[in-house]
């Protein structure tokens, strides 16, 4: 009894009595302990995989046990390193290492690779077994990421990332056995697929399987082209986290350090994107008030996450029309900055630009065609937080040595509304911050809102405009969360009028460009730095940035105008999983049925085959030519049914059957 | 993707309710249908059942059974289980590759006349070893025996092709 | 007729097989079937037709004198077709005998000799099954009905006893009654492990969830082993009334079979019995007139014998990638679905119903104290006769090998006690067992002792031309090609053991090799995920054990004793032999042979490609390849 009593709540991790809280395995309760047990495959926010078989441990009474999968039990007696355990450790890092070519001094994860750490921890001299003689080539078609599946140790880390918590499900393993491999759908190239290229993937890979496309080079080309001006700019986000790349703890503010490094690489002039972040808010309050007023177009959602317009391109074609049209604080800047520079007297393309990102999407961003103009794209050249470290130390600049300085005016003045853009619900609060202080621009920045809900990944808020206007605000992060929230506000459960989403969770902080040292960064604190640096500026609403009023006076015209419209605002496309060109047969009744996936929602299929029944029940099956075809665009409302030229929206069989007599008459 | 293509895919999926836990139940009907699984089938199927693409390819590629490229007309599968290995199906192996151009890598001919397995047990150990040309078992087998029921399959098809 | 009165059904069944003056049994088994029995059947249809005699293919209303029928697998595979017409039975039947048998046998009640069963060991010839050896030495518990009764008549079943079992359970019993039951029985998994058939159910059974499930494992993949296609082939009915009676002691009312595509007649087989089982109220809602609903689904297994462990079956009766996750959660908790589910494979299903018939007591008569009950196996190899065979827990291996498999054959085929070497049991997850191994009773204790396991019952005979290291690496081949790929130890592991077994094999390994195959041997055995991976290394490690001398002299002396090994073959001309005809110089395709005509010839081994042309255009038996 008193034994029963003593270990209650308790297991001894090498005789040392440890406390069992929420742990919901044993590999979290020895962790607790201060043991670092080696994993590939096992993260906090992902399901458990058991495959990287580095977490043994000897469980008394129970032998060796990998203790991610093994639930914490009172009294359990655990030892976490001996002579087996070692032993079975060393093998599978060295059956790993034979398996792939790791070429370790060529890697750009070199110095974060687990596997590289683990190796060199276990003091792993000497691979006892045969080197893999088969190369599979390194994949650099996409924009954003690399895939060099020689390097990867399939723990699945990537694969459960994409479909667990972004909901998307790009990569999946293929082939089995010792033929298993990490790829998109039928072997095509991340470009070709869903991929949103957020790189949660490769902020989770514990190897250079998955990394971050660097285009470092092409930036010191420009930077040492004497005809050549280079402008960058910095996102919110990177000034609270590239400090941990030099051992500083996650949330500091590295500002001014990182505006005297950029100078030192030799940028001609630094910017901040927490500017653009304030002019964001001034056209998106501006367009969502218009609908807003209207009662149309809503709930209306933010578009400064590339990795989620690409998503609503690929699966919510029928939201689209919803989706603010400004273009993302990057894109807004890199306009202002190109077309500042024409008007005073300089060539379009004698000037590029550079931005410090905390995202791999952004890389896709700019690339994006409607960015460019003859070829010139706005944005050059993307520089994740990591790659902009890479840059410091190879130019050999001790960045914690430097003295702090100034951004470039007039493009690096900002509000804190600028600066909270790079925390989740920063856009949202930068919003009821303007909203507010038109109300009422007396009253506390820190808004009034009556949050109805709050979370880690989604805030739910009321705005009361008075005179009974109340505005429905939700902020979500995390694609999967968003895509939930998003079948809610289908489904008629949610109802708003505003909703910011964020495709990476924690907001932009918490983005794949971001340091990644040890996979368990401490988001909060990046969200906090923003805050508190929010706390030191002077002014904390966007309509106080009188650099925006500026540029509106000087060059941009009205707010929401015509030449705002074409240096800010940007249009999206529904991009289709399935290409189906309708086929038409002369002389012919030629009906098609679109196949888009909201008209298959709708029951496409079930028309589809109705239609079919319908022709041979109608005999005139000779006379018709019917083919599935894709997509005409009236997502909101299919299924759509084609015949001739009439077009059947909301189509049924009643509809189609009389239009087709009408159309076979003819 | 062809409108006749399109309505057997459907006609499947309606079977199973659309039901993404029926997807191997799925595949395989497809994949009787056209004796392979066709992309553009596969990302339907995907489209239908809610689930991602990469997840079909996924399944389709972990089976033994799927094909993501077209098999011959004709299935040769020659059992290479313990019963049957230790009764020298190896021998069986060659001498059907030999025959027909194939190796470890290349399971069909050239013309899609024939595609050769070689599978694991085909539960007929008492009659090792075993070969299966489609569907139809054959015991005790020898290189002989196989290349000469090889013949007269393709001693059909050729008069087939004939008429 | 409802199915809550069996009796009715049996009495019906009964009163019509009255009438019958003559009963003739084809196996329609995998084996006998391609053996060419159907063509016997169609023969004996139109030849008795001929002979305006009255024929039935199902007893039904009106049936009389002759019964045709259909039979699953009756186990004597090699000696296909097999036919009985009444007690007489036949082998090796072809269709152009079947007018004799009809005139002699069916007509006449006249023995056609030449038809009967014929010892090889010694020529004596056999009328019924029960006088010879290969039946004689067997207990058919579960396969007694096996070939004997019509697989696609449920009423056949019904009377013979079948489904009161089950009747009794969903009527007469409650879930704990059942389990309690199960306990008492004894009955261990016969799918490999050996867990407590019980035990499980009781763990299932208190298991909170309304929905629970009842999987039938049917996805026999060990290569080497078809109990469980002939249990579905010959008695599918068994296995539909313990999983019935499996949903009742757990509370489900949904059940998968899940069976290897490879198996179609299986398949078929199982499809009908459901069907009819459906038809007269044994499934679906309210089966046997009760409240209790249980109906059942049939997944056909895509190709990949990791779904044979549960959890990897369930992940693809999901619609997954047929990949195991940790357990636990153990199935009993959370499977498919995420419901408690209990998963069963065929031939413990196939026990439960003949179990409840004949009582525990009775049933505990049989096997041994920790391993009630008789145990299916496959017997294969190098062995007089092979097929599906049946013993209680505790038989000697010798006692299967020598009286009812006949006794190892040798090269040739022909019997030859000494040519025994050794014994594989379990499929790639066992071992390898010796002569001393012989006298062991097997068991489930006994065998993973020894390095083997029961496993699901592949039982491959192997004589001396068997090479230890080149099972060891035809195993390892399997497994490699069948690890799903998802832990580290099992997926690498084993492609770098059978990279090592192959340099072993093809003389490139030195002691290191082993020492390294045997150290990561070890690690894999117990850092694998799943069952699969924990057991792949089984193989090697046995052989290592038992014939460590064979891996050594493939090391140091670079030499295959077993004379299997192609790369390790030296091909010699014996110069007494060879009459220097220049055939084998001729043949050869790079030139390794030298010699004058009409002198001896001779090989020059470092030339030498080792293809064996020389041997097979040699007419005087002049040249041999040793170790």
């Amino acid at each position: 009894m008193t034994a029963n009593t003593e270990n209650k709540g308790f297991v001894y991790v090498e005789g040392k009595k440890v406390a069992i809280e929420n742990e919901k395995n044993l590999l979290e309760v020895i962790r607790k302990a201060q043991i670092e047990l080696p994993t590939f495959c096992y993260h906090s926010e992902l399901s458990v995989y058991g495959a990287c078989r580095l977490c043994l441990v000897d469980i008394e009474g129970m032998g060796i046990q990998a203790s991610c999968s093994i639930a914490p039990k009172d009294g359990m007696k655990v030892t976490v390193h001996n002579s087996q355990i070692r032993e079975m450790r060393k093998t599978n890092i060295e059956l790993l290492l034979a398996a792939g070519h790791h070429n370790c001094t060529t890697c750009v994860k070199t110095g974060m690779c687990k596997l590289q750490d683990i190796a060199k921890k276990l003091g792993i001299k000497e691979v006892r077994f045969k080197q893999n003689t088969e190369v599979k080539e390194r994949n650099t078609s996409s924009h954003a990421l690399v895939r060099d599946p020689e390097k990867c140790v399939l723990c699945g880390d990537c694969i459960r990332m994409c479909s667990e918590v972004q909901g998307i499900g790009v990569i999946d393993f293929v082939n089995r056995g010792s033929k298993t491999e990490v790829l998109p759908a039928f072997g095509k190239n991340l470009d070709d697929v869903e991929c949103i290229n957020c790189g949660q993937c490769v902020r989770i890979c514990p190897t250079g399987a998955l990394t971050s496309k660097s285009e470092v080079s092409h930036i010191w080309q420009d930077i040492w082209n004497p005809g050549k001006k280079v402008a960058v700019q910095v996102a919110p986000a990177v000034r609270v986290a590239l400090g941990e790349m030099y051992g500083l703890k996650e949330g500091e503010n590295t500002t001014g350090l990182i505006v005297t490094a950029l100078r030192m690489l030799g940028f001609d002039y630094v910017y901040d994107t927490s500017y653009s972040a304030d002019l964001t808010i001034f056209e998106e309050v501006n367009e969502f008030i218009g609908r807003f007023e209207k009662g149309e177009k809503l709930p209306l959602f933010t578009s400064c996450c590339p990795g989620w317009i690409k998503h609503a391109e690929h699966c919510y074609p029928e939201l689209l029309e919803n989706v603010s049209s400004c273009k993302s604080p990057q894109q807004m800047l890199a306009s202002a900055i190109k077309e500042s520079f024409v008007q005073e007297g300089g060539k379009r393309e004698d000037i590029s630009v550079v931005s410090v990102m905390p995202c791999t999407a952004k890389k896709f961003e700019a690339k994006r065609p409607e960015f460019s103009k003859d070829g010139d794209f706005d944005v050059s050249n993307v520089l994740t937080t990591m790659e902009l470290a890479r840059m410091i130390d190879e130019k050999g600049i001790k960045f914690l040595e430097l003295e702090p300085s100034a951004f470039d005016m007039p493009f690096g003045f900002k509000t804190g509304a600028g600066i909270i853009f790079g925390a989740a619900g920063g856009v949202t609060e930068a919003v009821v911050r303007f909203v507010l202080g038109k109300v009422a621009p007396e009253a506390d920045y820190k808004p009034i809102t009556k949050v109805l809900h709050e979370s880690k990944s989604l805030k739910e808020m009321e705005v009361d405009l008075g005179g009974g206007k109340k505005v429905r605000i939700a902020a979500v992060n995390g694609l999967k969360n968003a895509q939930n929230l998003i079948a809610d506000i289908k489904s008629g459960k949610k109802q708003y009028d505003f909703v910011e989403i964020m495709a990476c969770p924690n907001g932009c902080v918490g983005g794949a460009g971001q340091p990644a040292i040890t996979g368990r960064e401490n988001m909060k604190q990046r969200s906090e730095g923003l805050y508190s640096i929010d706390d030191q500026v002077q002014l904390h609403k966007s309509q106080d940035n009188h650099y925006i009023a500026e540029l509106y006076k000087n060059l941009v015209g009205e707010v929401g105008g015509k030449k705002a419209h074409e240096m800010f605002h940007t249009h999206y496309h529904s991009r289709q999983r399935i290409k189906l060109k309708p086929e038409e047969a002369k002389g012919k009744t030629n009906i098609n049925v679109c196949f888009g996936s909201s008209c298959v929602a709708n029951g496409a299929k079930k028309l589809y085959q109705e239609t079919r029944q319908l022709v041979k029940e109608k005999g005139v099956d000779a006379k018709v030519h019917m083919t599935p075809s894709f997509c005409y665009e009236k997502c909101t409302r299919g299924p759509v049914v084609k015949i001739n030229d009439a077009i059947i929206e909301k189509a049924d069989a009643k509809k189609v059957a009389a239009e087709l007599d009408k159309q076979v008459k003819k | 993707m062809s409108v006749e293509k399109l309505s057997d895919v459907i006609a499947i999926l309606n079977e199973y309710d659309n039901n993404p836990s029926k997807l191997i139940p799925i595949l395989q009907k497809v994949q009787h249908k056209y004796n392979y699984l066709p992309e553009d089938a596969m990302t339907f199927v995907a489209n239908s059942l809610g689930i991602p693409p990469a997840k079909v390819f996924g399944v389709a590629t972990f089976f033994s059974h799927f094909s993501i490229t077209p098999k011959g007309k004709h299935i040769i599968k020659i059992c290479d289980g313990t019963a049957c290995h230790v009764k020298k199906s190896e021998g069986i192996i060659n001498a059907v590759q030999n025959k027909l151009g194939l190796n470890a890598q290349k399971h069909t001919t050239d013309d899609f006349n024939f595609t050769l397995e070689c599978v694991s047990c085909l539960g007929a150990c008492g009659i090792a070893p075993v070969v299966v040309i489609d569907e139809e078992v054959h015991p005790q087998m020898t290189p002989e025996k196989v290349t000469a029921l090889i013949d007269e399959v393709a001693k059909k098809e050729a008069q087939n092709a004939g008429k | 007729m409802p199915a809550n009165n069996l009796k009715e059904i049996k009495d019906n069944y009964d009163k019509q097989y009255a009438n019958i003056t003559k009963k003739i049994i084809i196996c329609a088994g995998t084996g006998c079937v391609s053996s060419g029995s159907m063509k016997v059947f169609e023969a004996f249809k139109t030849e008795l037709a001929k002979r305006n005699l009255n024929v039935c293919l199902k007893i039904s209303e009106g049936c009389r004198e002759i019964y045709l029928s259909k039979s699953g697998c009756q186990g004597f595979c090699q000696q296909g077709p097999l036919l009985s017409i009444g007690d007489t039975f036949y082998t090796k039947v072809k269709d152009t005998d079947v007018v004799e048998l009809i005139e002699k046998s069916v007509l006449k009640d006249e023995v056609v000799e030449r038809l009967l069963y014929k010892n090889p060991a010694d020529g004596k010839q056999y009328k019924t099954t029960a006088e010879i050896p290969f039946y004689k030495k067997q207990t058919r518990f579960l396969l007694q009905d096996c070939g004997r009764i019509n697989p696609e008549d449920i009423n056949e079943y019904i009377s013979n006893g079948g489904y009161e079992s089950a009747r009794k359970a969903i009527a007469e019993m409650s879930d704990a009654e059942i389990c309690n039951f199960m306990l008492d029985a004894g009955l261990k998994g016969r799918g490999g492990a050996g867990f407590p058939t019980g035990k499980k159910w009781d763990l299932t059974r208190q298991s909170k969830g309304h929905k629970k499930y009842v999987i039938c494992n049917a996805d026999e993949g060990d290569p080497g082993a078809f109990m469980d296609r002939s249990i579905m082939e010959g008695n599918p009915h068994s296995v539909v009334e313990g999983m019935i009676i499996a949903a009742k002691a757990i509370g489900a009312d949904e059940g998968y079979i899940y069976v290897r595509m490879e198996y179609p007649l299986a398949v078929t087989r199982i499809k009908t019995a459901v069907r009819e089982a459906r038809e007269i109220g044994i499934l679906g809602k309210g089966i046997f007139g009760t409240k209790y609903n249980f109906d059942i689904n049939i997944m056909e297994g895509a190709g990949a014998f990791v779904c044979g462990e549960e959890t990897a079956l369930i992940a693809s009766v999901e619609g997954a990638r047929g990949m195991p996750r940790p357990k636990p959660p153990f199935p009993a908790v959370s499977g498919l679905f995420g419901k408690p589910t209990v998963i069963n494979n065929v031939e413990t299903l196939a026990n439960i119903g003949k179990i409840m018939a004949v009582g525990a007591q009775e049933f505990r008569k049989m096997g041994t104290k920790n391993a009630p009950g008789t145990k299916t196996f496959a017997l294969t190899g190098h062995v007089a006769n092979t097929g599906l065979v049946e013993v209680p827990f505790g038989t000697t291996l010798r006692e299967i090998v020598n009286e009812i498999a006949g006794g190892t054959t040798g090269e040739d085929g022909s019997p030859d006690q000494e040519a025994f070497k050794a014994v594989q049991i379990g499929g790639p997850s066992g071992g390898c067992l010796t002569k001393e191994h012989l006298d062991m009773p097997i068991e489930y204790d006994t065998l993973k002792a020894a390095g083997a396991m029961v496993g699901s019952g592949g039982l491959v005979v192997m004589n001396k031309t068997t090479c230890m290291p080149s099972i060891a690496k035809f195993f390892m081949g399997f497994t490699q090609n069948e690890s799903c790929g998802k832990c580290v130890s099992c997926r690498e592991g084993t492609k770098q053991m059978l990279s090592m077994l192959t340099d072993i094999t093809e003389g490139k390994a030195d002691d290191k090799t082993m020492h390294t195959l045997e150290d990561l041997a070890n690690v894999v055995k117990v850092s694998s995920l799943c069952g699969l991976g924990k057991s792949a290394p089984q193989p090697v490690l046995s052989t290592l054990r038992y014939f460590r001398n064979e891996y050594n002299e493939h090391i140091q002396n670079k030499n295959c004793p077993a004379g299997a090994c192609k790369a390790l073959a030296k091909y010699t001309i014996d110069p007494a032999k060879c009459v220097g005809c220049t055939a084998c110089k001729r043949a050869c395709p790079v030139g390794a042979i030298t010699g004058e005509v009409k002198k001896p010839h001779a090989v020059d081994k470092a030339k030498c490609i080792k293809c064996g042309a020389c041997m097979k255009a040699c007419k005087f038996n002049a040249i041999s390849v040793g170790g």
